[in-house]
């Protein structure tokens, strides 16, 4: 994520929330002459600050989706109140027109598993299942899924929370280095091995060619495809 | 600039095709067309372009789908690229658009994207997708072309004012398929040759196809003219995935005994429209496809290329593809 990330938590945003706390903090002893008249120590003044940053820099990330002015409604548009068939479980929600499916999921329905990498279906990070097929939901407009069975990280477990064997797989194989693009990685081998139980290496090497991996453990991420080939 | 973050449009759905030109004939040029979607949420996240609506065709199951018909086959424009790449049908006679579907990004987008998406995308020039007011986003320069500019990329042919290459995998070889594209508006229905689908900037600098802002490219038709030519498809590029081609070849050849009796070789990525290489195509018809017909032909195929500071690698690439396209090799 990029500029809406960064101004969320720097000066941009603490400013906009603060502008009497920041230009407190740029002259220390204004700050410990408050803090005695108020009773406040060094320290809580500190936290709150933290805190309040905090919530500006959340609200203005989630904010920019949420506040953009729509154009008058007509008719035949969507609806914003939709089912999304999510892991298996119906889930309602309110979804703006432009509102990506890698947003829907993290933001709305919690499912953190499907990260954002690039968000311009260029690095694989938020690779998930529509209909047993891997997409990129960055890039997935959410209104496009509906009625469309999804599947994130998240639904892979087995009824006792076990795990996927691609994820055992890959847990034995050492697979992941960072992890920021496995769920994707396994959201990938989950998708080749449903389509081709026994591929070959090539095969597998061609199927998990979308999902980037800045550590650059492809190979023992096909280790590991090639592991949950054998052991499923 | 804002990133990330779309700015606000009215999206809808449509069931069915006459639902869809009614709203691209209501909106116009603040109407746009989401097949795969996935380079439309670029430009849309990037703030490059910003439409009122954006209509969805998700959703038009006669736009999808592979049928024979009575001299060929037709494919719906919105035919995902992992359909047309295993579709048996394609594969066993036209294998020359499944190889170029495979060369296609990633999986993951083929699975998404459309052909008619690939045929209809916007070309790859960054300082035109970085939002600057180019000749091509309507302003009186072409950034591309200056002195210091980095063009790499950009092309070896038919520059006009613009510099931008097609970055179609698919373009070159539905025009050596000598494919026809059925495009509909409210007003009626239109069969375009491949050949003439394509937008020069000599003629309109502003657009990349012959679609107006109410025309839907609906269908592709594949004529059995070319059914099992000898086929081939190559593209090279910086990286095996993802990457838009730096030149690509998509060469048919019938043949009558050991003869090539018609030819036709198409190049990617070297101009704004997929170029036909018809000195080359001249040149082989009525020869047997030896090494020494090769040579002569990709060398006939860069006469009069006029590189850029930075892209002149193209014209041996081309060069070399040509020759590898008539050699099969």
């Amino acid at each position: 994520m990029s500029d809406s990330d960064l101004s969320g938590f720097g000066p941009a945003g603490t400013t906009r929330g603060l502008p009497t706390a920041m230009a407190a903090a740029q002259a220390p002893e204004i700050i410990l002459a408050d803090a005695r008249s108020t009773s406040w120590s060094r320290r809580d003044f500190i936290k709150g600050i933290v805190a309040s940053g905090a919530t500006v820099a959340g609200l203005s990330y989630f904010g920019a989706g949420c506040t953009t002015p729509l154009p008058a409604q007509t008719a035949g548009g969507v609806e914003r109140l939709i089912s999304l068939d999510v892991n298996g479980q119906t889930r309602r929600v309110d979804v703006l027109p432009g509102e990506t499916l890698a947003m829907t999921l993290r933001y709305k329905l919690g499912l953190t598993g499907t990260k954002l990498g690039c968000d311009r279906a260029e690095c694989g990070a938020c690779t998930v299942l529509i209909g047993g097929v891997t997409h990129y939901s960055c890039s997935t407009l959410t209104h496009r899924v509906r009625g469309r069975e999804i599947t994130t990280v998240e639904g892979l477990a087995g009824p006792n929370g076990e795990l996927h064997p691609v994820q055992q797989a890959f847990v034995a194989e050492l697979s992941p280095q960072c992890g920021f693009c496995t769920p994707g990685q396994v959201m990938a081998a989950v998708a080749l091995l449903d389509r081709n139980p026994n591929p070959t290496r090539e095969e597998a090497r061609v199927a998990m060619s979308g999902n980037l991996c800045r550590c650059g453990a492809y190979h023992n991420y096909l280790d590991g495809v090639m592991r949950a080939a054998r052991e499923a | 600039m804002m990133k990330d973050m779309m700015a606000g449009f009215e999206l809808f759905q449509p069931a069915d095709v006459e639902t869809a030109l009614d709203l691209l004939d209501r909106y116009g040029d603040r109407g746009w067309r989401l097949a795969g979607g996935y380079d439309s949420l670029d430009w849309l996240k990037n703030r490059g372009k910003g439409p009122t609506a954006v209509i969805d065709l998700e959703g038009i199951d006669e736009l999808r789908g592979i049928r024979e018909t009575s001299d060929g086959i037709e494919i719906g424009a919105l035919t995902t690229l992992t359909e047309v790449e295993t579709n048996g049908l394609i594969q066993e006679r036209f294998s020359l658009l499944a190889d170029a579907a495979r060369h296609v990004a990633s999986p993951q987008i083929r699975n998404a994207g459309t052909l008619g998406g690939n045929l209809c995308q916007d070309t790859r020039c960054w300082y035109y997708r970085y939002g600057v007011k180019c000749y091509r986003a309507g302003g009186n320069t072409c950034y591309a072309a200056a002195p210091e500019a980095m063009n790499r990329e950009h092309a070896v042919f038919g520059a006009s004012r613009c510099v931008a290459v097609t970055p179609s995998d698919c373009a070159p070889a539905v025009v050596a398929l000598d494919a026809q594209m059925v495009v509909r508006n409210r007003r009626g229905q239109r069969v375009i040759n491949a050949a003439d689908f394509f937008m020069e900037p000599s003629v309109d600098i502003r657009r990349m196809t012959v679609l107006e802002p109410e025309d839907l490219l609906v269908a592709i038709r594949l004529p059995n003219a070319w059914a099992n030519a000898s086929f081939y498809f190559e593209k090279v590029a910086d990286r095996n995935v993802w990457d838009f081609p730096l030149v690509n070849v998509a060469a048919a050849f019938r043949m009558d005994g050991s003869t090539v009796a018609d030819a036709r070789i198409v190049c990617g990525a070297v101009q704004c429209i997929p170029r036909r290489a018809r000195s080359a195509e001249r040149l082989v018809r009525g020869q047997t496809r030896s090494d020494q017909v090769a040579t002569s032909a990709g060398a006939a195929a860069v006469q009069g290329a006029e590189p850029l500071a930075f892209n002149q690698f193209k014209v041996p690439l081309m060069q070399n593809l040509v020759k590898r396209a008539v050699q099969g090799a």
